[in-house]
C-alpha cells in the first residue's frame, strides 16, 4: 500500500467510523438491525450540501444534517413500535422512501460543493498540509463522538438504552416506555450516520443519492471486525473497537484494491462482494472455530 | 388498594384455540394484604398477575389502584407502582449490566430518565447497605456483571430491585420455583422479611401448599379462571392442607381424580 493509500484509508476509516458508531448503537446496544442508514447517510450529505450552497455555515449544516438523520431514524422507530412493523422491514421502508426524499432535497441526483467553503477548509487554514487535513479533522471528530457516546451510555438515559436491548421485560418492569427508547435510540443512531454523510460530502465535494449503497454492510463489517480484533468486554471498549474496526476495514479494502494477481485485480465495484464475504467470515468465525479447533 | 371487577381474559379469542383464562374474576385486595395464590396448572394464576401488571388488557372488567381506574394504563406506566419478580431468574435483571447499574435502573422506577449519571456515588453507598441486608456478600461485587451471578443471587437482587422503591403492590409469580430447595427457602425468607418490614401489599403465586398456608394473611385458590376459595384472617391461620383439599373437592368434587397437581 502506498503512503497515500494509507492516509486515504485512515481518513475513510475515521469518517465512516462515526457512521459505524451509529450502527453499533442500533445493532449491538438496542439489538435492532437497522437498514435506514443506507438512506440516512446520503440524507445527511444532501441536507448539508444544499444548506451550504444556500449560504449556511458548513459547521451549522452538520447539525441540520444530524437533525434530519434523527427524524429519519425516528420514523423507522415509530413504524416498528407504534405500527408493529418488523424492525428490518420498517427500516427498509424508510430507506427506500429516503431515496425519493433525498432527490427532492437536492432537486436532482446530486449537488456539487466545488468552490464552496467546507469544514475542511477551516481546518486547513490552521496550517496543515492539505493531504493531512482530512484525516486529522476526521480523527478529531471521531474521537469527540466516541467520548460523547461513552459518556452518554453511562447516563440514566443511556443505561435505559442498554437495558432495552438486553432485557425488554426487565426495563418495562422498571417503568420505562421502551417505545420511546427505541424511537430515540434509532433516531440518535441515524443522526450519527447523517453526520458522517455530511462530512463525507464536504470532503469529496459533492452529495450523491447513490453514496449510501452498502452503508449497513460496511457498518456491520466494521463493528464485527472491531469486536473480533479489539474485544467488546465493556461499553468503552466496544465503542472504541467500533471506530478502530472501521479503520481496519478501510485498510483491508485498500489492500484488496491494490492487490494484483497476474492479470487479475479487484475493481471498486467488487467492494460490496469483498465486504459481504468479510462479514460472513467474521460472523461465522466463532462457529467455524468450534467445529475445527478441537 | 387494588380492585379487580369482573375481569375476563381470553387468549386466541374467536379461534379454535380459544382459552378462557380469567372468567369474570372480582377480587378486592386491602392495604397490607399478603395474599398467596394457589391452583392447578393453567388455572389462570399467571394471567391474573399479568392483568394487574398490564402485560395485556383484559377483554372485560376493570382494575383500580387506590381508587384510580388503571385498566387502560400501559405496562410501563403501572410499573411505577408495582414491584415484580418473575419465575425465570434471568428475566428480572440485565445480564450485561453490573449489579449497581441494575439497582440504579430500579431506583429510578417511575421517574423520567435524563442525562444525569446512571449510578452516582450516593447510590453506591445506599446500594452497599441494601445489598448487605440480603446477606449474600454481594455488596463487595457491585461492579460485577449480573450475568456472572447464580440464579438464586439474581433472584434475590430482583426482589431487592422490586422493592427498592416501595411498590404499592408486589407481584410474585412462583419466584422460587426455578431454584434449588435451599436457595428457594432463602429467597422465601427474604421475601417474608421484606414484605413484613415494608408492610407491602403482596400477591404471591405458589405451587407449594405449605408455603401458601405458612405465608401471608389470606389465601385464594383459582380454578379454570375463577376464584373458588378466598380465606383470610383467623380462619386462614388455622387452615391445614387437608382442609384446603377438602374445600377444593367440595366446590369441584367432580374433578377430584383428574387433578393431581394440587397435591404437590
Ligand atoms: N400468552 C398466552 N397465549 C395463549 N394462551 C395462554 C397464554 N398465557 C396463558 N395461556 C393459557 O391461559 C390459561 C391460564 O394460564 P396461566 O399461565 O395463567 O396459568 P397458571 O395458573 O399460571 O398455570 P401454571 O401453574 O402452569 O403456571 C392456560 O390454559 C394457558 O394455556
Ligand atoms: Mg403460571
Amino acid at each position: 500500500m502506498t503512503f497515500f493509500a494509507f492516509i486515504g484509508a485512515l481518513e475513510q476509516g475515521f469518517v465512516y467510523g462515526i457512521m459505524v458508531l451509529g450502527v453499533y448503537l442500533t445493532f449491538r446496544v438496542l439489538d435492532f438491525p437497522d437498514l435506514t442508514v443506507d438512506g440516512s447517510l446520503p440524507l445527511g450529505a444532501a441536507v448539508s450540501a444544499v444548506a451550504i450552497t444556500h449560504g449556511v455555515n458548513p459547521f451549522l449544516s452538520l447539525f441540520l444534517a444530524m437533525a434530519a438523520g434523527f427524524l429519519a431514524g425516528a420514523v423507522t422507530g415509530i413504524l416498528n413500535t407504534k405500527l408493529k412493523i418488523l424492525h428490518l422491514l420498517a427500516s427498509i421502508l424508510t430507506m427506500i422512501a429516503l431515496y425519493s426524499i433525498n432527490i427532492r432535497i437536492m432537486d436532482g441526483p446530486n449537488v456539487s460543493l466545488l468552490g464552496t467553503d467546507t469544514v475542511l477548509d477551516t481546518w486547513m487554514r490552521m496550517g496543515l498540509p492539505s493531504h493531512l487535513a482530512a484525516p486529522t479533522c476526521f480523527a478529531a471528530m471521531a474521537v469527540l463522538v466516541v467520548g460523547l457516546l461513552i459518556w452518554f451510555l453511562y447516563t440514566e438515559l443511556g443505561q435505559t438504552l442498554l437495558a432495552t436491548g438486553d432485557n425488554r421485560q426487565m426495563i418495562v418492569a422498571q417503568g420505562v416506555d421502551t417505545h420511546k427508547v427505541i424511537i430515540f435510540g434509532v433516531g440518535l443512531s441515524n443522526a450519527l450516520v447523517a453526520f458522517a454523510g455530511a462530512l463525507i460530502a464536504q470532503n469529496q465535494g459533492a452529495a450523491d443519492v447513490g453514496m449510501g449503497v452498502g452503508t449497513i454492510v460496511a457498518g456491520l463489517a466494521s463493528v464485527i471486525v472491531g469486536e473480533t480484533v479489539f474485544g467488546a468486554g465493556s461499553v468503552p471498549r466496544a465503542v472504541v473497537a467500533a471506530v478502530l474496526g472501521s479503520v481496519l476495514y478501510r485498510m483491508a479494502i485498500a489492500l484488496a484494491l491494490g492487490l494484483k494477481i497476474g492479470d487479475f485485480a479487484f475493481s471498486p465495484s467488487d467492494l460490496n462482494l469483498i465486504t459481504a464475504a468479510l462479514v460472513v467470515f467474521a460472523m461465522a468465525a466463532p462457529a467455524l472455530k468450534k467445529r475445527f479447533m478441537r | 388498594m387494588i380492585e379487580l371487577a369482573g375481569v375476563t381474559k381470553y387468549f386466541h379469542r374467536g379461534s379454535v384455540n380459544q382459552v378462557l383464562a380469567l372468567d369474570n374474576v372480582s377480587l378486592s385486595v386491602s392495604d397490607g394484604d399478603f395474599i398467596t395464590v394457589i391452583g392447578s396448572n393453567g388455572a389462570g394464576k399467571s394471567t391474573l398477575l399479568s392483568c394487574v401488571a398490564g402485560s395485556f388488557l383484559p377483554d372485560n372488567g376493570t382494575i383500580t389502584l387506590d381508587g384510580v381506574d388503571i385498566t387502560a394504563w400501559p405496562e410501563h406506566r403501572r410499573a411505577a407502582h408495582l414491584g415484580r419478580v418473575f419465575q425465570d431468574p434471568l428475566l428480572g435483571t440485565c445480564a450485561s449490566l453490573s449489579i449497581e447499574q441494575n439497582l440504579a435502573l430500579a431506583l429510578r422506577r417511575g421517574t423520567t430518565r435524563g442525562l444525569g449519571k446512571g449510578v452516582t456515588d450516593e447510590d453506591r453507598g445506599y446500594f452497599r447497605r441494601e445489598v448487605h441486608k440480603i446477606g449474600l456478600g454481594l455488596e463487595k461485587r457491585l461492579a460485577d456483571r449480573i450475568g456472572l451471578l447464580s440464579g438464586g443471587q439474581r433472584q434475590a437482587l430482583t426482589l431487592l430491585m422490586a422493592t427498592l422503591v416501595r411498590p404499592k403492590v408486589l407481584l410474585l409469580d412462583e419466584h422460587t420455583a426455578a431454584l434449588d430447595p435451599k436457595t428457594a427457602n432463602a429467597i422465601l425468607l427474604l421475601t417474608e422479611h421484606i414484605v413484613t418490614e415494608q408492610k407491602l401489599t403482596t400477591l404471591m403465586v405458589t405451587h407449594n401448599m405449605n408455603q401458601a398456608l405458612k405465608l401471608g394473611n389470606r389465601i385464594i385458590m383459582l380454578h379454570q379462571g375463577t376464584v373458588i376459595l378466598d380465606i383470610g384472617g383467623e380462619e386462614k391461620r388455622k387452615l391445614k392442607v387437608t382442609d384446603l383439599l377438602a374445600q377444593f373437592y367440595a366446590v369441584k368434587g367432580e374433578e377430584f381424580s383428574s387433578d393431581k397437581m394440587l397435591l404437590t
